[in-house]
Parts: structure tokens; sequence; C-alpha cells
């Protein structure tokens, strides 16, 4: 488009400036203010100020105080998932139930009587059909328990209060307060916690919002420290304590998370990303009650399935692979055998196994299959009774008996608290690269968000190790 | 989407209010008039959104949670309205990203109608924003919602005091609760159509020494651009300094 003449406009303004003076923007924004109060004086009557959201101010002095903030923190997100894991056993069992006990079955007896050749069933039914099912049977019940719960307590307007409650420690680590808001919606999904940060204007700040968000648990890696939190920390302590148990090592998790990404901005906002940090209002709205049974429909209908589908869209291809690679054999033996034995070694060092880095490649997708994934490796590596067969990601609706298949894999304690580690700890989902490169458009950026955790994971899982071993 | 059939001569009545709306969802194409929706954030605007689409927008009582535009229609007595969900915003003054995507759209965007949604209840607060864009756009109408936070908190506007000062209609509403919305549309739609005229607020109280200089910079601009309609509002953006209007001006994206 050709350029318009506006020389003599740029000078005139430049000139106007000059005699104006500094304080424009300032004498700007309190004319506007003078006629808003002069407006709301001419139209609006309040009754008495002292009533006014008093209610609000008394809870809020409760739960943004010193002494009770964190506290009341940490026991809210305990109770949230204190009811996720319990509530999510029945239905998990039952569904498990239809789907791989009943349904399978049916499928498979189908299959043979139209005759299907075997690689063409095994590849459809065993690979894409179980791994869809598993996805459902594991996911489906805890997301439907935790998402309402988070939209509600999000509808109820809790979520600033974090944010001012985290306020300082962000400050502290040169980041900005409002990243406190971005990481609790990395709790749903960081995908959308990396979208979130666009209400930061800094741009340094915002890029550290970016980087670190990997580090809030996803909902996609939720059940993975739900399910081994449950087999392997509650089942060392007895039995009566060992749901508290389990959702305080997931909740230790999640403020380990937390502490890295604190961790993170500092040493981000110390190194490559100095300056200052900026201030801002933040605004903490009235409380509304939430519409309970609204808020119910929609998170289930516009979250939960949401997520699900788009952990079933990844699961079908991986369950194709995953049976690909148990069946394709080279030599003796298939190419899971192989790449498990070539990286047992390393996974042994940090505490892991070859198996579980073998299931971390396959589910670069979507962290939702690693467990599923796990399980079908185990099976099929140390060749003990139970799976169904090569590639076949298999039922199992106790937890019992998913620990008993991980403890005769060679799994100890060890093993679990690195698994969550590493859960924790490693590359964000495929997705996520993508979104933090859509946002950053900077390939620098984008891989220094990706590498950055998995190294982190290799770090930390390789140093407990050791430290596990040298003293146990 | 559900489709009503069309039963009765009622239904082509424009006072057939609610049910002359029909919800369009994400068919954005083909629509007759585009209306902004802008506002502070955690005024309700997604809600107000998805009682006009039909849409799930996601909604959540925090500021700042909407941050790209969402965009939507329905049709109103068998005109399309295309709905644009704009971040909130606490002004249009500064330069974080959000607030750039709200004001480039009310600026560049020319929607045919701006609603501007507030908080009852803290409508001092608010006031700032809808005095900017009052500035940038003639054709507005204040959706003033959360009325029942306000009732409850003992709060009464004059609404017709209110949009007399303003110069703009004033529609009361709790989208969360539907309600006032039938009012909002028929407004909307009054407002584009030209049945209601708008003769907005302008900013008062401005010291002399700027009032003067903004006089000049906005005489300049009309003669250079002759129906320009927010020449005041430049001349503001300018003696800042904002360089993406001094862009806009040289591109003529802004005439």
């Amino acid at each position: 488009m050709a350029k318009k003449p506006i020389k003599n406009i740029i000078k005139l303004s430049n000139d106007l400036r000059w005699q104006i003076g500094d304080d424009f923007h300032d004498n700007l924004a309190e004319g506007i203010y003078a006629d808003a109060a002069e407006l709301v004086s001419n139209s609006v009557q309040t009754d008495s100020g002292k009533k006014r959201f008093r209610l609000d101010s008394k809870i809020d002095k409760i739960i943004t105080s010193k002494t009770w903030g964190f506290p009341l923190m940490f026991l809210i997100l305990g109770v949230v998932l204190w009811l996720t894991i319990i509530g999510a056993n029945y239905p998990s069992g039952m569904l498990a139930q239809l789907l791989l006990d009943t349904i399978h079955p049916l499928l498979k007896s189908g299959a043979s009587s139209i005759g299907m050749p075997w690689w063409l069933d095994g590849f459809l039914i065993d690979g894409v059909y179980l791994a869809v099912a598993w996805v459902i049977a594991v996911m489906l019940p805890p997301m439907a328990i935790f998402f309402p719960l988070f939209t509600l307590l999000e509808d109820f307007g809790y979520l600033p209060r974090v944010a001012f409650n985290l306020d300082a420690l962000f400050k502290k680590a040169g980041a900005h307060g409002k990243q406190a808001l971005t990481m609790s919606m990395g709790f749903g999904c960081n995908a959308a916690g990396v979208v979130a940060t666009r209400i930061i204007d800094s741009p340094r700040e915002r890029l550290i919002a970016i980087i670190t968000n990997n580090f809030s648990l996803c909902n996609g890696r939720w059940p993975t420290q739900i399910l081994i939190a449950t087999i392997f920390i509650g089942a060392v302590v007895p039995s009566s304590v060992s749901g508290l148990a389990s959702v305080g090592a997931v909740i230790g998790i999640a403020i380990l998370g937390m502490v890295f990404m604190f961790f993170s901005s500092w040493a981000l906002s110390k190194t490559v990303l100095k300056g200052e940090v900026s201030t801002f209002n933040l605004e903490l709205p009235p409380y509304r009650p939430p519409r309970f049974w609204k808020t119910l429909y929609t998170s289930l209908i516009d979250r939960t399935l949401i997520v699900l589908w788009r952990a079933i869209v990844f699961a079908a291809p991986a369950g194709a692979v995953i049976w690909l690679i148990s069946n394709i054999m080279i030599g003796d033996h298939s190419i899971a055998y192989w790449m498990i034995n070539g990286l047992d070694g390393f996974g042994w060092l940090l505490g892991l196994n070859g198996v579980i880095l073998v299931a971390y490649i396959v589910a670069i997708p979507a962290n939702e299959i690693v467990i599923p994934t796990i399980l079908m490796l185990t099976v099929l590596v140390t060749g003990i009774a139970g799976g169904e067969g090569a590639g076949v990601m298999f039922e199992l609706d106790s937890v019992t008996a998913t620990g008993d298949i991980l403890r005769a894999g060679g799994w100890t304690l060890l093993t679990a608290v690195n698994l969550m580690l590493f859960s924790l700890l490693h590359n964000p989902c495929s997705t996520t690269i993508y979104t933090i490169y859509k946002e950053t458009k900077s390939a620098k950026w984008t891989t220094l968000a990706s590498i950055a955790p998995v190294i982190m994971g290799f770090v930390v899982t390789f140093l407990v190790a050791q430290i596990w071993r040298l003293f146990g | 989407m559900k489709e009503k059939k069309v039963n009765s001569a009622c239904e082509t009545c424009p006072e057939y209010s609610a049910n002359g709306l029909k919800k369009l969802g994400v068919n954005i194409e083909n629509t007759d008039y585009v209306v902004a929706l802008a506002g502070n954030p955690n005024t309700g605007k997604s809600t107000v959104f998805n009682a006009l689409t039909g849409l799930r927008q996601h909604t959540g009582n925090w500021p700042g949670k909407t941050v790209i535009r969402a965009e939507g229609a329905f049709e109103y007595n068998s005109k399309k309205f295309k709905l644009v969900d704009l971040p909130g915003t606490y002004s249009l003054l500064s330069t974080s990203q959000d607030e750039e995507i709200a004001r480039n759209f009310i600026l560049f965007g020319k929607p045919d109608v701006t609603v501007i949604v507030v908080d009852a209840s803290r409508l001092d607060r608010n006031l700032n924003l809808v005095l900017q864009i009052l500035e940038i756009t003639d054709k507005a109408v204040l959706c003033l919602n959360l009325m029942d936070e306000a009732e409850r908190n003992n709060i009464e506007i004059d609404e017709r005091t209110l949009a007399r000062d303003l110069g703009i209609p004033v529609v009361p509403t709790s989208a969360r609760f539907n309600k006032g919305i039938p009012e909002l549309i028929r407004t909307v739609n009054e407002v584009a159509h030209g049945i209601i005229f708008c003769d907005p607020h302008r900013i008062k109280n401005v010291p002399d020494n700027i009032n003067k200089a903004v006089k000049k910079l906005s005489a300049e601009l009309k003669k250079q651009f002759p129906g320009i309609p927010n020449s005041r509002w430049i001349a503001f953006r300018l003696l800042e300094g904002d360089k993406r209007i001094i862009e806009a001006l040289e591109s003529g994206e802004l005439v």
C-alpha cells in the first residue's frame, strides 16, 4: 500500500509533545478518572459503604493470610486429589471390565469367525483397540472427577487468591506474579498454560512463564503419578493410611514441580533473561457461588471429553506402534526387545529401566499412555504369565495385579520414585512443544523449553539413584 | 445447533425477542454485522458471548482468562451478526498483547457495534475503559452485567441517567442467569440498524494545554484524512508517540 505523507503530522505531534510536557499520560489518565467519578456520582447509589463485600473480605483475610494461605492451599489441593483417587477406583474397574473383559474377547472371537488374518487382528484389536480402551478406562474416571472440582474452584474465584499467595515467591524468582495463574492453568494442560501467558505484558517475564510451564503437572501426568503412588508408596505403609500416603506422595511431586518452576525461573532471570520485575495490579474478584450443575456439565463436556478425545487420537497409533515393535523380529528377538536391552544400562544409571525409557519414546505424543505401555513391555521382557502375548496391552482391573507385574519386572521403590520424578521432569508433550513454538516464534526458546526439563530429569533421577544405592 | 422452524408470523416480529434469536455457534460466514464484546477482565464477557452464540467458551472467575479472540455468530430477525469476544482489559493505553488485541480490533476491525460489558457493582473502576472506547467508536452499547451482584450489595444504578450521560444505550443484565439477554440483542440490533443513534460522551476533564494541543493535531488530521471518525483519540495516541498508530496512518489502515 502506498505510504501517506504524514511527516507534517508527526512533526506537529512531536512539537506539541514538547509543549505539553512529560506528565501528559498521567494528566490524561486523571482526566478520565475525573469524568468517571462524575458519571458515577450522577447515577449510582450505594446503600452504605460498610456492608459491601464484608463476607468476601473476611474470607480473603483467611485464605490470603501469611499463616493460613499456604496450608489451606495444600489442603484444598489434597482434598481434590483424595476425592479423585478414591472416587476413580470403582468406575475405572467397571470400565475395565466392560471394555477389556467383555468387549475385547467378543471382538477377538468375531475376528476369528470371519477369518481375519492373525496379523491384522493383532494390529487392530490387540494394538489399536486395547490402547484406546486402556486410555478410556484409566483416564476417564479421574478426569471426570478432577476437572469439575477444579472448575468449581475456578468459578468460585479461588485462582486469583492462589496468584496472590504466590506473588511474593515469583517476585523473588525474578518472574511475574501473574505466572501463578498460568501455572495453575498448566495443572490442567500445559498447552493451555502456555497460551495463557499472553496476560503477561513483559516479553522477558512471559518467556520465563512459557519455558517453565512444563513443571506444572498436567492432567496427562496426574494419572501416572496417582497410579504409581497408589501401587508402590501406598504399599509400603499400613493399608489404613495407604490412601493418605499416596495422596501425600502425589502432592509432594506437584510441590516439587513448583520448586523446580521457581528455581528455573530464578536461574533464567539471573542469566539469559535478565531484567527488572514489573509491577502489576491483581484484582481479587468477588466470590461467586458456582452454578453447580452447569459447571459440572460444561467441565465434563468441554474439558474432560476434549482431553480424552485427544488422548484417544494419540493412543490409537501408539497402540499400533507398540504392537508392531513387539511383533516385528530382528534376528531372534523383537524390535522392542532390542530397544529395551539397549537402553537398560542407561536406565539402570537413572534408577529406571529400559522399559520405562522405551515407553517414554513411544509416548512422546501423549503422556497419557506411558503406564499401559510400560506394563505391556514389562510383560514382554519378563515373560511372566498375565499378559496375552506380544504387543497386547492387557487389562489390570485391580491395582494389586499391576503391582505384581511390575515387581516381577524387577521394580523397586526406587524405580517407582524415580518414575514419578521423571514423569514430572521430562520434555513437554508434542502439542505443548508446538504451542510454545507458535507463541514464541523462536526455535531457540522452543528447543530450550523442550530439552532443559529432560536434562534436569536425567540429573535428578541419576542423583537420587546414586544416593539411594549408597545408603540403601 | 438446534434450528427452529418458523411456525407463525409472530416469530419474524422483532417483539418476539428471545425467540427471534438463532444461535449459530461457530458458523460465522456471510454475516451482516460485526459486534465486538469489550470490557474489563472478569465482568462476564465470555458468559454474554456464550448466551448469545450458544457456544461454550470456557468461563471462569479470574481476570485474564480470555487471551485470544473468540468468534461466534447469532441470527436475529434474519440478520446475521458475528460476535467477537475480546480479551478483558482495564485500559487501552498500554502495550500488553491482550490490550493490543482488544484495541486493534475496535480500531481497525471497525465493528458495527461494540458491546461494552461492565461489572455493575464496580462501575467506577469500569468506566475508565468505557470512556476510552467511546473515544474510538460511536456505535456502542453498555451492558450493565452482574446486576444480581450489584443488587446483593445494595447498589442502585439509575440506568436512564447513565445512558443519557454516556450517550449510548444501557442494558442491565445478569448473563449467568440469562437475564436481560433478549433486551441486549434487541438493543444491539437497533444500534446496528441505526434505529438508535449514539452520541457518546467524550472525555471532558482534560487540562487546557493538552486540550489545545489535541485540537490542533486533530484539526490537522481531519484536513489530511477527511472522514476520519476518531481524530481526537488518534491525536491522544500520537501525543503519546504510539508507533502502531503512526504506522496505521501511513498505510491508510485507519480511514
